[in-house]
């Protein structure tokens, strides 16, 4: 494929819910989602004539949102630098010693769960209901797979220690979630 | 000796960092004795390769662009 194949008209129509998905899953806000799907489209008619064709119109077009999701998180990060107040939650999961306070339990066959629709379903839920910046740590990180200099760069996090207690915190707060909502009712 | 809780920080620190020589030994004496913490191991791995698998159907819902949404792109695309 080169660039003559390309077809900008078709963009919207074919990739437009895709790529709002993909945004969806990271930024959870309509509106941002939708610009950023604006942006994306922008950005990729303007650099047409880049496009090598080693990959797909899709793989391409999603190379590009990728990339405006993070000036977007950077962006707001700045305007809003809310990364570095590591709220003191009273850790439920722990009792005075530092031991489980509630059992984490077998879940046994996880990977099975993870072929069934519902379970995605559950775990779309989960992470919901974490709180904006440990959604998107969480996001960034395993959704992404950002190291933690590029994460420390893009949210401008200050130190390792309070993004790593933040990552921390979110897989524990998801980890509890899936075992409530998922894997005890089955 | 780590706590549990320490454990379950050291734990998910694995995933972003390479641990030292120490920090490994102590995990995995921990770990040795420590069934609960075993599973939750095991569960931060699962996450990890189930999101890194995952695809974007998995991730959202079946989100659309409204119909609203998809006129305002594509009439922002014309003046393009």
């Amino acid at each position: 494929m080169n660039a003559v194949n390309l077809d900008p008209n078709t963009w919207l129509d074919r990739y437009g819910d895709i790529l709002f998905r993909y945004s969806m899953a990271r930024v959870r806000d309509k509106t941002i989602a939708e610009d950023l799907v604006q942006d994306t489209l922008l950005a990729a008619i303007s650099a047409v004539d880049t496009y090598q064709g080693a990959s797909t119109e899709q793989t391409w077009l999603v190379g590009i949102l990728r990339h405006k999701v993070l000036d977007y998180f950077r962006k707001s990060a700045r305007e809003r630098p809310v990364w570095n107040e590591l709220a003191m939650e009273s850790d439920s999961d722990f009792d005075g010693e530092g031991s489980w306070a509630r059992p984490v339990t077998d879940w046994e066959t996880p990977e099975k769960a993870a072929e069934r629709d519902e379970f995605w379903h559950v775990l779309r839920g989960c992470l919901d209901t974490l709180p904006d910046n440990l959604r998107t740590v969480f996001a960034l990180r395993e959704l992404d797979g950002l190291e933690t200099d590029q994460l420390m760069a893009t949210l401008d996090i200050s130190t390792k220690n309070n993004l790593w207690v933040m990552l921390s915190r979110a897989r524990k707060r998801v980890q509890r979630c899936l075992q409530t909502k998922w894997f005890e009712r089955r | 000796m780590l706590t549990c809780k320490e454990i379950s920080q050291l734990a998910s620190e694995s995933l972003d960092r390479t641990l030292t020589l120490r920090e490994r030994f102590t995990l995995k004496i921990h770990l040795f004795r420590c069934d609960m913490c075993s599973r939750y191991v095991r569960q931060l791995k699962f996450l990890r390769r189930a999101c890194a698998d995952a695809d974007v159907e998995q991730l959202t819902d079946a989100a659309e662009l409204t119909g609203e949404a998809r006129a305002r792109i594509r009439n922002r695309l014309r003046r393009a």
